[in-house]
């Protein structure tokens, strides 16, 4: 699931009762739909349908499920190891929402606190960082996590029951269906050279790799051009002091 | 190891993830460094991801139906299509290429 801080930022169509509401709304049925392509290609990477859901409902993260299924998809049970450390890696991100979310939707006891976590994802996030004040923020978030949780797990059992129906899935394209789906996760998050750069050489770092590597690895490998580039802040704006 | 075992414990440990923001204590990743770390990574994960996608069979390398599906897709982000539409008309180029090339 992509950042769609700048969907959140739409105008407002009159008559809506609050733009959190309608924020929320908007972007959760537009994200929603998508779970049918994850559906789709994590039946195709050779996980039943129980299996399928399973990730949506608990894993609840898009990137990390993509990528899960896009690992195993390459390298198969073998690769199990480096996927789950993709898709952990991919999940890091989501440590620093819930920093930004706590002061904001953290009232209550250890359930809603639990609850909370589990819809703490880019959407939900960026929809209550748009809002102008806390009270929207707090339900910009919550309709926002909750309208994907319903809508991504009711997609992705679309998905994979399609998925399932359709037998051999290169012949009608889901394994560049699935490099599109990694496209457009990136896409939003290439607003920097910094980050353009990183992108490039990752991407080239884990091509050259993989005739040597074990299949999972050359992603991992890859991983280490973040470290290097942001512990040195290579072609990155200095902060004003 | 299992496909089950794989799921659950990569379940595990992004719901532990999730947890933990709210957990420990604001700071580490609010610095600077760690920050711009966090941020980069989902870019150069998400960027491997697609090139093993693209281009890895096995552990070769080749070329077929799934780079210009990919080129026709990175035009349509640029033209701000939305991301279902896009990931379809990706499987339909790759999917066309293979049935007629």
């Amino acid at each position: 699931m992509h950042d769609d801080a700048d969907r959140a930022e739409a105008p407002a169509p009159s008559g809506a009762r609050s733009p959190a509401v309608r924020d929320g709304l908007a972007v959760g049925l537009a994200t929603a739909v998508y779970g049918v392509s994850f559906g789709a290609l994590a039946v195709a990477a050779g996980l039943d349908v129980w299996q399928t859901c399973f990730l949506s409902l608990v894993m609840f993260t898009g990137g990390s499920q993509f990528a899960l299924v896009g690992v195993l998809a390459g390298g198969g049970v073998a690769a199990g190891g480096s996927a789950i450390a993709t898709a952990a890696l991919l999940g890091v991100r989501n440590v620093v929402y819930g920093m930004r979310m706590k002061p904001v939707v953290d009232r209550g006891g250890p359930w809603r606190r639990a609850a909370a976590a589990w819809v703490t994802i880019d959407e939900s996030t960026a929809v209550a960082l748009a809002q102008s004040d806390e009270r929207q923020a707090r339900v910009g978030f919550w309709v926002t996590g909750v309208a994907i949780f319903v809508g991504w797990n009711l997609t992705t059992l679309v998905g994979a029951l399609i998925g399932d129906a359709i037998g051999d899935t290169d012949a009608w394209g889901l394994d560049a269906a699935a490099a599109a789906a990694f496209l457009g996760l990136l896409w939003p998050r290439l607003k920097s050279m910094q980050a353009g750069a990183v992108a490039v050489a990752a991407g080239l770092v884990a091509a050259l790799t993989t005739p040597v590597l074990m299949p999972g690895l050359p992603v991992l490998v890859a991983a280490l051009v973040a470290v290097v580039v942001g512990w040195l802040n290579l072609l990155g704006r200095r902060r004003a002091a | 190891m299992t496909t089950w075992h794989i799921i659950l414990i990569a379940s595990a440990a992004t719901l532990a993830l999730k947890l933990s923001g709210y957990l420990v204590p604001a700071g580490f990743l609010e610095r600077e460094r760690p920050a711009r770390i966090a941020d980069l990574l989902t870019v150069a994960l998400l960027a491997a991801l697609i090139s093993v996608q693209t281009f890895a069979s096995g552990q070769a390398l080749e070329i077929d139906a799934r780079l210009p599906a990919v080129i026709v897709a990175a035009a349509l982000f640029a033209l701000r299509v939305p991301f279902v539409i896009v990931v379809f008309v990706a499987a339909a180029v790759a999917a066309a290429i293979r049935a007629f090339g």
